[in-house]
């Protein structure tokens, strides 16, 4: 048996899907926030959200867990075995991580992938430990920066506490250490509905060699247009415009497809 | 009825649910009676081929698996697991496809993992991909692909390099996406296989 020549097949034509990914915040089971889809039943719901979400075209959805209490979070584990039993898409779950018994549990309950942010930053081993337990695809670090007057660092608790950490530099390191994906969230940038901080994304972007998700500051379609065109980013997060109603993803979709970025639609 | 191998390489809710969701019928398989009660076999695998192919050998399986004649479906690493190496590790695999596993090497500026919904190219007459089109998108995560091969390869996908989205020898059938979380077009791919 002769080995095809795969050098032979060498192309250039990339057709990766740029990806569009709402986020869900979930309290003791139940997602919060407004949501007002008009045909919706239960706003609360999580997986009735995700199964609209997954039926407009999002690409992936990720679970931002606030749960306060450890107790609760059996709660969670609850939810997402409904979301993997009910939707056909992929699924991050972040939030309250900072054990691999914590993350072994969301991937036995059918949680795609996790996302740690505060748990890396104390013991940034974390990522190590994760990503030789369940690979590298399974570790998503999520990113939470702020410029301030000498670079770019890491802050925690949404943005009210700052390290010492350069974003930069964490990103690099978390890279090395095993991370499969950078969730990065402009501090600047989130909330102001102004677009998405595309000069520190395309700088981070260009850094790594693992998928960069984009987070923080979408307002309009034309800024999704703009964070893939500017900064080649792998993928797009948002949540209140989505939630709201403000972007449907189905016209969003066709917007990006028009522009000439690869989308799924 | 369709039986999952069990050898604890990976989490399977997720495909558990969708042949749940698809009305079709599973069980675990443990042992080599087990094989007798199913008529369609599944090969999961999720993480390193290497260990994955480790913890299939301590089951003492592989020699009934590779007897097998009824129709079996690898997936991601349940795939890889079905050719002769793989980079990852070095490892020898089942050696049932005469292909190798290969890593993504950092061509131009692509990213590895290969994570997210790409195209794939299939045959058009394969009975896996019957009512799925040219270009429809599947989800993959993966660092490693198994090399294109015009003799078994079934599907095709290009990610700076062509490779294999799904191949075919005989009974054994591989996919390297999760059809499990690859929307309506990854549910009709495992109805399709129930059908084979």
């Amino acid at each position: 048996m002769e080995f095809a020549q795969t050098e032979f097949y060498l192309t250039s034509s990339i057709l990766l899907s740029k990806r569009i990914i709402p986020c869900l915040d979930v309290k003791d089971g139940r997602t919060v926030k407004g949501i007002n889809f008009v045909d919706l039943r239960d706003a609360g719901d999580p997986v009735e959200l995700a199964w609209q979400y997954s039926n407009q075209g999002a690409d992936e959805l990720v679970f931002l867990d606030i749960t306060a209490t450890h107790e609760k979070r059996k709660t969670t584990i609850e939810m997402v075995k409904s979301v993997a039993r009910q939707i056909n898409i992929p699924f991050t779950i972040g939030g309250g991580i900072s054990e691999l018994k914590d993350a072994e549990a969301l991937l036995n309950a059918g949680a795609d992938k996790i996302s740690i942010n505060s748990a890396a930053v104390r013991n940034p081993q974390l990522i190590d430990d994760l990503a030789k337990a369940f690979g590298v695809q399974f570790v998503v670090l999520a990113v939470d920066t702020k410029h301030l007057v000498h670079g770019d660092f890491v802050h925690l608790n949404g943005g009210r506490i700052a390290t010492e950490l350069q974003t930069q530099d964490w990103i690099k390191n978390a890279e090395e250490r095993g991370a499969g994906e950078i969730l990065l969230t402009s501090m600047d940038k989130d909330g102001t509905k102004s677009g998405f901080d595309n000069t520190l994304l395309k700088q981070i972007n260009d850094m790594v060699s693992i998928p960069v998700i984009a987070s923080g500051g979408a307002g309009s379609s034309q800024d999704f247009v703009d964070v893939f065109k500017k900064t080649d980013v792998d993928a797009a997060l948002a949540a209140s415009v989505f939630h709201y109603g403000e972007i449907l993803i189905p016209e969003l979709k066709q917007l990006l497809k028009d522009k000439n970025i690869e989308i799924r639609i | 009825m369709i039986g999952i191998v069990n050898y604890g390489a990976g989490n399977i809710f997720s495909l558990t649910a969708a042949l749940g969701r698809l009305n079709l019928n599973y069980g675990m398989i443990n042992s080599e009676d087990d094989f007798d009660i199913y008529d369609k076999i599944i090969i999961p695998g999720v993480g390193h081929a290497g260990t994955a192919m480790q913890k299939l050998t301590d089951t003492g399986l592989v020699p009934k698996i590779k007897s097998l004649t009824k129709p079996v479906l690898g997936i991601c690493v349940g795939m890889q697991l079905l050719t002769g190496f793989s980079e990852e590790g070095n490892y020898n695999l089942l050696d049932i496809l005469p292909l190798k596993t290969l890593r993504f090497k950092e061509l131009e500026s692509k990213k590895v993992p290969h994570m997210g919904w790409n195209q794939i190219s299939p045959q058009k007459e394969n009975p896996l991909f019957i009512g799925i089109a040219d270009e429809t998108y599947f989800y993959f995560v993966h660092s490693y692909y198994i090399e294109f091969n015009p003799n078994f390869t079934i599907a095709s996908c290009n990610y700076g390099i062509k490779f294999s989205a799904s191949v075919q020898k005989d009974n054994f059938y591989g996919v390297q996406f999760h059809p499990e979380k690859s929307g309506e077009a990854g549910e009709l791919l495992l109805k399709n296989f129930a059908n084979l």
